[in-house]
């Protein structure tokens, strides 16, 4: 049950700020709420098993078995934490948001806690439509929350958005329906959606390699496709920084922390281990770009005039070291892939947050406006300090842990490809110590000397949720092992079984049960 | 007391300290953040001295403290412990950080007792020791990489102190992204090392690398230590590298003393040291080390003969006394260099002090020009200066002398090194002796050119102190590594205590037999060559001061580069930082703005033209969409059904 609960508490917490909350406390309520679902999602490890590979805490029932729709959901080594750091970056987003969204609050908070359901949906979901389903129900909330409470351009962007993702999303539907069909075929017409069920496909998924035109390249980049375009990665990204730019703080942290992950945990969940072969043989079309996406995503950042910009610039960058690891296909590439997923979540959702914080004051994301903010505002200036760290890999902090993993992977794996992205480890220096140069250091200037309300430096609220990401920065730096050892079983088994991969699934009905299922035996 | 209590005090205490003065960094206190800020250094030294006392008591051959504390990052077959381990070799290092370190942190609080921000500078000092203990202890390359980015850390948070000044800010920037460049390197090193080996453990990396010495170029042992070169040339300032250094003395001059010329910039050599059996397989490796080493110290010496700015002459020197140190170590006298690293790290570091004494003494002025004539105003210091003088010319019995000199002498013989390389780092010794009498006599000697509405004071008690007992150390230092030759002179027949101590825990190069005369020669020549450069450099600076300006005059375009640094910092900003500037807006305006937008746009009428014909089914009515959406699940059903 507490799968459910997890995905579906924020809907109905939901109805419930829609029912009793009024405008000005629905903020309140809200936070409240996402504070319950953290703590829901907390009891996960009460439950979950590190050692264990397969999935756990599964919920399996027959849906609509017409179409072989299964509400099966579970949770492993490779979601477990990109649930957690859901849950936790939804409040700290919407503290983000305290001041800064101040029109339509209760239906912004009902957009918030909307997104949080559908965003735990896609990574509980273990049945390919329900996938989909939860997939592209999260545009709906970002598509609003970028419309209506971003910036001057916000509805350009949000189109641009929402038409890039689904245009992907439209051959992962596709995809989804011939790997049915395929199955239906091979099963002797048992009907089955449930991503396990494609696990067992390998063998009957016609592999040729060096051509595009046989069932499991085709399909492999179906699928591939609309990750891609949701991670996103070069050059399917030019949605991304439009999108950042306009979206208010607590959309760009979520946009940045989660939505992006969706894209690269889909690699992992269907695009590698569905089609081993094809994988394996196009890894280097995304060695390629995503080696390429880490240089060029760095360069272009170094250019940005506008801090949002550069910060999403960096993403690109970063989620380059995500792909490169996933296609090194070795346990350190994928675990250091996994690790950067969550690194970029908390440091690049600090970034955001960092810059909202900064905005709400001086209404200016111009570069060029600041100088000498560290004689002002201190505190703020640590802070942004330690992130920077973070972000730029240093040691002791997240970030090394992710781009070492990632970088020794992908070395063992093709050692041309790590010595060319680690290129991204010096310019990913220079464009962030250029940021914190122009906007820091020198004397004061621009923005920073004008008069502001509350004065530059972080309120106590401000601090409250950083503080919690400043700790997690050091201590999954320090301790990588806490967080290493639940996702380890599973990434062994998928890099180990790599062509002949099962996830295991207790209590899943087997096929032939479901027919008795339909008909009520159960 | 058990072994990981202690490395636990030998590391926390500094790290105490920064916290603690981290927290309350907004303190004018400098006093109280000084002497806690020292208190922790010295505690940290206190129990290095005990802990290399318990090593020493081991037998020579199991001299190794190893404690490790928990496992770091284990993924796969890779593990990286976070573990530690005291051998002779970080034995000598962990002495002279935590010592020449704490003597620094007691000259800074007298020479930041006026800081707007005291705090937060020795957070940053205690924070650095922490790091470079980190670095030099470290039992594996990945913990000996956290220290070495986070030294690389301080040094930037330390070079751009005062960052009201953008100048200052970036070079502290110049400084990180230099090294971060030498990073890369190191990374790509570190990875090849645990590919080929399969760990990165420096104890099972020295045993278990084959025997048998790598021939050519490509070879993985060879490969990884160029690699990891890479990554020295940017911690140790050496070309094409070198560059951030001189920029760094924008920060506090203790710094400079402390990050920028006893530690952090020797950390490469000491990479190389710890990794002296896997260097010593990777012949070609070892010779790019020396060529580069004994070039650095040439051409970083040139640059310093036409420097203005005091610090500025002594950072070109750090950079050629560097490459002095990795000669060594190239030409396979691991110990060697080791031990220029100590002497280097006495007299450099009290040359800086005595930099900062000077300046602080002139309210802040640094150009040599503004000075002269000190050694009357300022005796404490300039009598100490004067035996870092020696010591760094190299003029026995001081202890330049005894290190450079050995260094030179095994470059010689060394089947690595050669007469070439010899010629070069003896001339560098004779630039060396002339810069420095410049120095000498422009800032301490000849006539005063003050400006007259400053007062030179000697400095209080805290800044001298440590100059004296630096000084003391300048001149006895080098008596811990004295050659047979000389030692069998002695009436006492001292032992080599610095070279048994070493030996044992580095890889041994087989040095051919020579004859004795060969070596007093070699070292009459050098002590000779030395003393002639002494006396031309007095006289042209002090007796005939036209002389100099004369010589600057004739060389013309010659002395003109030189004075420009080669304009190597206009070359890397002319043919490799702009033009990636440029490329990167290209990139932006034209593949991101430009094409990609623009091919989106183009498919996004296409597709707009084409459903021209569907239009008619969009009317805007709720439920029609409803019917459609219906229809549509009936049809996928449907055959899926029929399928």
């Amino acid at each position: 049950m507490l799968l459910s609960i997890i995905t579906f508490l924020p809907a109905v917490f939901a109805l419930v700020v829609w029912g009793v909350a009024s405008e000005k406390t629905a903020k309140k309520w809200t936070l409240a709420f996402t504070i319950v679902e953290f703590i829901a999602s907390l009891l996960m490890f009460a439950h979950f098993k590190p050692g264990v590979a397969g999935l756990q805490l599964v919920e399996h029932r027959s849906w609509i078995p017409a179409i072989g729709v299964d509400y099966f959901l579970g949770v492993d080594g490779l979601s477990f934490w990109l649930i957690l750091l859901t849950t936790l970056l939804t409040p700290l987003a919407l503290v983000g948001a305290w001041t800064s969204v101040n029109k339509r609050e209760k239906t912004f908070c009902l957009t918030v806690l909307f997104l949080e359901s559908t965003m735990v949906g896609t990574f509980v979901a273990m049945n390919s439509i329900l996938f989909y389903c939860f997939f592209e129900a999260s545009l709906v909330p970002m598509y609003f929350m970028i419309g209506i409470w971003g910036g001057p351009r916000r509805i350009y962007a949000t189109v641009k958005f929402f038409i890039y993702t689904m245009a992907g999303s439209i051959f992962m539907l596709l995809g989804i329906i011939a790997l049915m069909l395929i199955y239906a075929k091979t099963h002797d017409g048992q009907i089955s959606a449930n991503i396990t069920d494609f696990y067992k496909l390998h063998g009957q998924l016609p592999f040729v390699a060096g051509t595009f035109l046989n069932t499991q390249t085709l399909l492999f980049f179906a699928f591939s496709l609309a990750f891609a375009i949701k991670v996103p990665v070069f050059p399917f990204h030019t949605w991304l920084p439009d999108a950042h730019v306009e979206a208010p703080t607590p959309g760009s942290v979520i946009l940045a922390g989660v939505l992006l992950k969706m894209g690269t945990y889909g690699f992992l969940r269907f695009s590698i281990p569905i089609f081993p072969e094809a994988a394996e043989h196009w890894a280097w079309v995304f060695f390629l770009i995503g080696a390429f996406g880490i240089i060029y995503g760095a360069l272009v950042a170094m250019v940005q005039p506008d801090m949002k910009k550069l910060v999403a610039y960096s993403s690109v960058s970063h989620m380059g070291y995500v792909m490169i690891g996933l296609f090194a296909m070795n346990p350190q590439g994928i675990m250091g892939a996994l690790y950067q997923m969550l690194n970029h979540g908390v440091s690049t959702g600090a970034l955001f947050l960092l810059v909202g914080m900064i905005y709400e004051r001086t209404h200016s994301r111009e570069i060029k406006d600041y100088g000498g903010l560290a004689s002002i505002a201190p505190l703020f200036t640590i802070a942004f300090l330690i992130v920077t760290m973070s972000s730029i890999a240093v040691p002791m902090t997240n970030g090394f842990v992710g781009e070492f993993l990632i970088l020794l992977g992908t070395f063992e794996a093709n050692r041309f490809v790590a010595a060319f992205s680690v290129l991204g480890v010096i310019l990913g220096a220079s464009y962030m110590l250029w940021m914190v140069k122009k906007i820091f250091f020198g004397k004061p200037k621009g923005v920073v000397v004008e008069k502001h309300e509350h004065g530059l430096d972080l309120l106590p609220r401000e601090i409250a949720i950083l503080v919690p990401l400043v700790i997690l920065i050091f201590w999954m730096g320090l301790f990588p092992n806490t967080f290493l050892r639940y996702s380890e079983a599973s990434v062994e088994n998928l890099v180990q079984h790599h062509g002949q991969y099962e996830v295991q699934a207790p209590k899943v009905l087997a096929p032939h049960l479901r027919v008795a299922a339909r008909e009520g035996v159960r | 007391m058990p072994n990981c209590a202690l490395f636990l005090i030998l590391l926390c205490a500094p790290l105490v300290g920064a916290i603690f003065n981290g927290v309350r960094f907004r303190s004018h206190n400098a006093r109280l953040a000084g002497a806690v800020a020292s208190g922790a250094v010295v505690v940290s030294f206190l129990t290095a001295c005990f802990l290399v006392m318990k090593l020493a008591a081991l037998p020579v051959d199991a001299r190794a403290i190893t404690v490790e504390f928990y496992n770091w990052i284990t993924v796969g077959g890779f593990h990286a412990k976070a573990g530690f381990v005291l051998d002779p070799i970080s034995a000598v290092m962990i002495l002279i950080i935590t010592g020449v370190g704490s003597l620094i942190h007691i000259f800074s609080i007298g020479y930041m007792a006026h800081d707007e921000r005291p705090s937060k500078y020795f957070a940053y000092l205690n924070f650095f020791i922490f790091n470079m203990l980190l670095l030099v202890l470290g039992e594996n390359l990945l913990v000996m990489f956290v220290g070495w980015e986070g030294v690389g850390l301080c040094s930037y948070l330390l070079i751009g102190f005062w960052f009201e000044d953008q100048e200052k800010a970036s070079a502290g920037m110049k400084a990180f992204i230099t090294n971060r460049i030498g990073d890369a390197g190191f990374l790509l090193g570190i990875f090849l090392l645990y590919v080929t080996f399969g760990t990165v453990n420096f104890a099972e990396l020295n045993q278990l690398v084959p025997a048998a010495a790598e021939v050519g170029w490509l070879g993985p042992i060879t490969l990884s230590c160029l690699f990891l070169f890479i990554g020295a040339t940017g911690k140790s300032a050496q070309i094409p590298l070198y560059v951030w250094l001189p920029d760094a003395m924008a920060g506090p001059t203790p710094v400079s003393a402390l990050i920028h010329a006893a530690t952090m910039v020797t950390a490469g050599v000491y990479m190389i040291v710890r990794l002296s059996h896997v260097f010593i397989l990777a012949p070609n490796a070892m010779l790019v080390v020396a060529a580069v080493g004994a070039v650095t110290a040439l051409f970083a010496a040139t640059m310093g003969l036409t420097q203005w700015d005091i610090k500025k002459v002594l950072a070109y020197s750090t950079i050629s006394q560097l490459g002095y140190m990795f000669l060594g170590v190239g030409v396979g006298a691991f110990s060697s260099g080791l031990f220029h690293v100590m002497t280097h790290a006495f007299f450099k570091a009290l040359m800086f002090l005595g930099a900062g004494s000077v300046i602080h003494a002139l309210d802040g002025e640094q150009d040599m020009r503004k000075m002269g004539g000190l050694a009357k105003k300022l005796p404490i210091t300039h009598l100490t200066f004067l035996c870092v003088y020696l010591a760094i010319i190299g003029l026995p019995p001081f202890a330049g002398f005894f290190s450079k000199d050995e260094i030179l002498w095994y470059t010689y013989i060394s089947p690595h090194g050669g007469f070439v390389l010899w010629l070069i780092g003896l001339i560098g010794a004779v630039f060396t002796a002339f810069y420095m009498t410049r120095l000498m006599a422009l800032t301490f000697w000849g006539k005063s050119r003050v400006a007259s509405s400053v007062h030179p004071h000697e400095s209080p008690a805290s800044m001298a102190i440590p100059l004296i007992v630096l000084g003391v150390a300048s001149v006895v230092g080098g008596w811990l590594g004295m050659p047979e030759s000389i030692r069998g002179l002695l009436p006492l027949h001292a032992p080599d205590v610095f070279h048994n101590w070493l030996n044992p825990a580095v890889a041994l190069v087989k040095w051919p037999e020579v004859s004795p005369v060969l070596e007093w020669s070699l070292m009459g020549i050098s002590v000779a060559l030395v003393g002639a450069t002494v006396v031309f450099a007095y006289y042209a600076y002090i007796k005939e001061p036209e002389l100099s300006a004369k010589m600057a005059k004739d060389l013309g375009p010659v002395y003109e580069v030189v004075a420009n640094k080669y304009y190597v910092d206009e070359l890397y900003f002319g043919r490799v930082i702009n033009p990636l500037v440029d490329l990167a807006k290209g990139l932006w305006a034209y593949i991101d703005v430009n094409f990609i937008d623009n091919i989106t746009y183009f498919l996004s009428d296409w597709v707009e033209s084409a459903g021209g014909g569907l239009r008619a089914l969009q009317t805007g009515s709720l439920q029609q969409y409803a019917l459609y959406l219906v229809l549509g699940v009936v049809v996928i059903i449907f055959t899926i059904v029929v399928i």
